[in-house]
């Protein structure tokens, strides 16, 4: 969403109705993969939306025309950090109903393949917050290296190192897990 | 890249695929977003037709008016309505009613401007 600050309050409410349309599924996925249940991923967008709606037009002046995405996700970003501070707790280490897991499927190979996604799954909640969160971003909302270093608030450079080990990382996970399981 | 790293990131790409919302979730988050919008618009009506009759309280509409058009309206109506049911029970009649929310919107209209 690119766009110049509006001059009437109608219209910061419209524009901030097409973020919101646009971005309510992202905002969700995110959250969804940050807290690992439904609930809490409702109550963490419910939240997220109402804080840019406290700040839209000063995040519209500032963006000189930037996409809004990486600055509604680095809200969800810090609301989850809070999230976790305020009830003391931590992802959970498996993620329920992930659609994934329960598709059906009829050939073994395709077995095959569903519990390899089990496995990068549960790899990914393994991960350091930050490596975890570079991957959700890229995998799970197909945002770019720069979309990534703003709503992490990184450079482009350091975003790129931290997606390479990210994923580095998580393949030697998965790779010892299929390792142990096949003893 | 190597093929077994791009093999990797399409099963990664699979496995971490977008969540759809649960639909009542957007109805309601669309609700609140309204009603927001319109709660501060009847609060600062109110506001307006209680103040204008006391010289002394024009400037609170001009003060409501900079609230209104910026998003500080959504934290002002907020903190305002979480508010409604107490002042209701306390208010004798409408325009008593009127008159404690003007002034608790004037309060917090203010703190929000302070920040």
């Amino acid at each position: 969403m690119h766009t110049r600050v509006p001059e009437s309050k109608a219209e910061l409410d419209g524009l901030f109705t097409e973020l919101y349309r646009s971005h309510l599924r992202d905002v969700y996925s995110y959250s969804y993969y940050r807290v690992g249940n439904h609930h809490d991923a409702e109550d963490l967008t419910e939240q997220t939306f109402l804080q840019a709606y406290r700040h839209f037009e000063r995040a519209l002046r500032e963006s000189n025309g930037r996409p809004l995405r990486p600055w509604l996700i680095r809200i969800a970003h810090n609301l989850a950090a809070n999230f976790y501070r305020d009830r003391s707790r931590k992802p959970e280490s498996a993620l329920e109903d992930a659609d994934v897991i329960s598709a059906p499927h009829t050939t073994e190979s395709l077995v095959e393949g569903r519990e390899e996604l089990r496995a990068i799954l549960a790899g990914v909640q393994q991960l350091p917050n930050d490596r975890r969160e570079a991957l959700i971003m890229r995998f799970a909302l197909g945002m770019d290296n720069r979309e990534i270093a703003r709503a992490l608030g990184r450079t482009d450079g350091a975003t790129k190192v931290l997606l390479h080990r990210a994923i580095r990382q998580l393949q030697g996970i998965v790779s010892d897990e299929v390792a142990e399981e096949a003893k | 890249m190597s093929a077994g790293a791009t093999d990797f990131e399409s099963l990664l790409r699979e496995a971490l695929s977008p969540v759809d919302p649960p639909a009542d979730l957007a109805l309601r988050l669309e609700q609140t977003l309204v009603s927001l919008t319109e709660l501060a618009q009847e609060e600062l009506e109110a506001w307006e037709l209680s103040a204008m009759r006391d010289p002394r309280n024009w400037a609170r509409p001009v003060a409501a008016a900079v609230v209104g058009a910026g998003a500080g309206t959504a934290l002002v109506a907020l903190r305002v309505r979480s508010r409604h049911r107490s002042r209701k029970q306390q208010s004798a009649n409408f325009f008593d009613l009127a008159e404690r929310t003007l002034r608790d919107v004037a309060q917090e209209a203010r703190r929000v401007m302070q920040r």
